[in-house]
């Protein structure tokens, strides 16, 4: 009396939606990059792509920009990581940091960016709190700070972005590496703070984040939204300007994208590659370091830097975002005043009505994409408890590869395949290729809550006369109510953030406010640019809202019931 | 007229191969059979393969037949075989009623119907009126109580107890201890008992095997 439910399905149709699109998409760049597109002429195998690539002036600093953004941002980003656990993990203040760091996780990634050139734009909220008295400029100075050409401040507005998401990362792992003990041990030997953790607790802590830190890395070499609105522009690092021969008019040039987002997988390959030799060497100077027995006592002062710069990227988002809402409200703001002369609600009169269309579009989208998402994970999970599989480390890289397979080199192979099938390349194809970004932070929300289940519940309901559906929909997903939403926030917040999948499989026709912001960075009306970003992260934060409030309002008068 | 009672008929439970657990037992109705033995011994798993619950790292050899009819491959929900934790294991999303009315077959139906067997189940248990209450706001002896009404309401016909009373302190302890046994031995359930509190096992008054590794 068994019933197969399909359920055991789950995992094996999970992996296909998930790789499927990354596999099939890399032959489909890999094709045309090598000359075959039969639709534009294309029959047999050429190296014209690659020399047509070559043959670019831009290529050497397009190809500089994406390793050294990708490789600076991500190191910073580990190295604030590690020596801000290492100097507060524990305290009062950590907790405080990383209560404002959680939230900003959620802030999608061009509203965090747009923010951030506000802030630091020559005639930014910087630039204005020190003018005219410090800096005697009564006009906005003639400098190019936003994208500058060697992408410093895209890789400052990267590290903002990327460090919230090491230091959960990490937090997440921080337990099983039992920092408590070992800094009692460290401590009693007489070791600093912080060298006792960097010593004695983040290598361990390090082995369980690798995967994260990878996906950072080859996200931050091949992003093309912050790029966009905080890289430089010509040339612009090397996905960017793939991104610019994919959406050129002249069809000839997809030839050489293709061969451009080739190199540029090939640029990540590299890249993880050096970074994994990085950690050999950093692995054998740290060990070096830990036997020579330096205790590093005196630490204070480095550990307030620390915390300094913690805050500041925080500070950096959290003002961004203060900037945007303002903007989206200033009637005249003239340099150098801080505030806005006059406040108008004219933008968002004027803009408002033309939002609504891309703002019900990416709701619709990102509901779709994470309902999928949520209904994969969920049963992929429950199949996993009810035959006892057990999730492998090589499992693990599967669930992160559609993150470390930069986007620029799979999209377009994806859009070329739909060409050539003659498929829809609307709404219904976005919603499936951002379901390959979303599956892997469902499941990654999800995973640790849901296993962790106390499984002798599911045991009493069958004793109960319970079915294992039964046992799911009226006890189990009831129970882990506040991580399901979560888990559904943290995949519509990846959702609504999505720029490529959105511009390359919807072939330009679907507007999200993702894309259309985006597309707005070029114009620098900062006021419209406001309104946009401002209601991208406003849905997002929608998403958490519920999220929360959901949980607290049904089980309102159940105490036993855990919150998320 | 079948055998009634649970049957442990060569009971052999493998760990990747090698024997963990044997076990070969009769529990007539109204019965307590005690097993005792260290902890980490596999009692819970022995009472995992009679709930047919048994992770799928273990196998299981021999058969389980309970009032003549051999349940061994049968599913869980189907085995009408009750069990008791150490923790109650309320459902915290549901009120005390909702516990309750969990447990109750569907073949009772109508709301009414259902609410008054559950008002008459918690009168039963001397908490009349509780049925809209939280269960995270009970008294750990509310508590087992309620837990062990659902399990009662849902009509098994053999009960397993997994140190249900481990976690209560000693006054509270004999008194449950008392109560579980009475409610059983009314209902003529056979009844099998794992702890490694001997005072449980003199409670129980029944046979007394020890598990031990074979």
């Amino acid at each position: 009396m068994t019933r197969r439910s399909g359920l055991h399905l789950a995992p094996a149709l999970t992996l296909a939606l998930m790789l499927g699109p990354v596999l099939a998409g890399l032959l489909g760049t890999l094709a045309p990059a090598l000359g075959l597109f039969p639709a534009l002429g294309g029959t047999e195998i050429s190296g014209a792509p690659f020399m047509k690539l070559i043959q670019w002036p831009g290529l050497g600093p397009a190809v500089r920009l994406s390793m050294t953004t990708g490789l600076l941002a991500t190191l910073l980003s580990l190295g604030i990581t590690a020596v801000l656990l290492a100097a507060w993990h524990g305290t009062a203040a950590f907790r405080w940091l990383e209560r404002a760091l959680a939230p900003l996780l959620s802030v999608p990634h061009a509203a965090a960016a747009f923010g951030i050139a506000f802030l630091i734009a020559p005639s930014g909220w910087i630039a204005r709190a020190l003018s005219p008295w410090a800096t005697g400029w009564q006009y906005p100075p003639d400098l190019l700070i936003v994208q500058d050409p060697w992408g410093i401040a895209m890789t400052m507005g990267l590290v903002a972005k990327e460090l919230p998401f090491l230091v959960l990362m990490a937090l997440a792992a921080l337990p099983q590496a039992q920092p408590g003990r070992s800094m009692l041990v460290a401590q009693a030997l007489g070791y600093g703070r912080m060298t006792g953790w960097l010593k004695a607790v983040f290598p361990r802590v390090y082995a369980q984040i690798r995967l994260p830190v990878y996906a950072v890395l080859a996200y931050s070499m091949t992003v093309v939204d912050v790029a966009i609105i905080l890289g430089p522009n010509t040339p612009p690092p090397l996905s960017v300007q793939v991104v610019r021969w994919m959406s050129d008019p002249d069809l000839t040039l997809r030839f050489q994208a293709a061969a451009g987002a080739m190199l540029q997988l090939a640029l990540v390959l590299a890249a993880l590659g050096l970074w994994r030799l990085g950690e050999g060497v950093v692995a054998r100077l740290g060990h070096g370091w830990a036997l020579r027995g330096g205790r590093g006592t005196r630490d204070g002062a480095l550990r307030f830097l620390t915390m300094g710069v913690g805050a500041a990227s925080v500070a950096a988002i959290l003002l961004g975002l203060a900037g945007l809402a303002l903007w989206s409200v200033a009637g005249v703001w003239r340099f150098p005043h801080l505030l806005p002369d006059t406040l108008s609600l004219r933008s968002w009169a004027r803009h408002g009505p033309g939002l609504s269309d891309p703002a019900l579009d990416t709701l619709w989208i990102a509901a779709a994409a994470t309902l999928i998402a949520l209904a994969l994970v969920v049963a992929c999970l429950e199949s996993e408890h009810r035959y006892g599989l057990k999730t492998s480390t090589r499992s693990l890289w599967l669930l992160y590869l559609p993150l470390l397979v930069p986007q620029i080199a799979f999209l377009p192979g994806v859009q070329t395949l739909a060409l050539m099938l003659g498929g829809d390349t609307g709404r219904g194809a976005v919603i499936l290729s951002h379901v390959v970004f979303v599956l892997p932070y469902v499941f990654l929300s999800l995973g640790d809550p849901f296993r962790s289940w106390d499984s002798r519940h599911a045991t009493v309901a069958a004793a109960l006369g319970a079915s294992p559906a039964r046992t799911l929909w009226a006890v189990r997903l009831p129970m882990l109510l506040a991580p399901v939403l979560t888990a559904a926030a943290v995949g519509f917040a990846v959702s609504v953030g999505q720029y490529l999948p959105t511009l390359l499989i919807g072939g330009g026709r679907v507007q999200t406010l993702t894309t259309e912001a985006v597309a707005l960075a070029s114009g620098g009306d900062r006021r419209i640019i406001g309104v946009y970003a401002l209601a991208q992260t406003g849905l997002v934060m929608l998403g958490f809202a519920a999220a929360i409030a959901i949980p607290r309002v049904l089980w309102r008068n159940r105490r036993g019931v855990k919150e998320g | 007229m079948p055998q009634t009672g649970l049957i442990l008929d060569t009971l052999c439970i493998l760990k990747q191969g090698a024997p963990l657990i044997t076990l070969n037992a009769r529990i007539d109705p109204g019965e307590v059979l005690t097993v005792m033995g260290r902890s980490g011994v596999g009692k819970s798993t022995l009472l995992a393969a009679i709930t047919g619950t048994l992770p799928p790292a273990f196998q299981l050899r021999g058969r389980i037949v309970l009032n003549g009819t051999d349940i061994t491959a049968a599913p869980p929900q189907t085995r009408h075989i009750g069990i008791l934790f150490q923790d109650e294991l309320l459902f915290p999303h549901l009120s005390v009623g909702g516990n309750l009315a969990f447990g109750l077959p569907a073949t009772v139906r109508g709301r009414a119907a259902r609410r008054a067997r559950v008002n008459a189940a918690l009168t039963d248990i001397d908490m009349a009126g509780f049925a809209d209450r939280d269960p995270a706001t009970l008294s750990g002896g509310q508590k087992a109580r309620v837990a062990l009404m659902r399990m009662l309401l849902s009509e098994p016909r053999a009960l397993l107890l997994d140190e249900p009373f481990a976690r209560l302190d000693a006054d509270l302890r004999s008194q449950i201890r008392r109560f579980v046994f009475d409610r059983a031995q009314r209902l003529n359930l056979p009844v099998l008992l794992v702890t490694h509190d001997s005072a449980d096992a003199r409670a129980a008054g029944g046979k007394v095997v020890e598990l031990k590794a074979p």
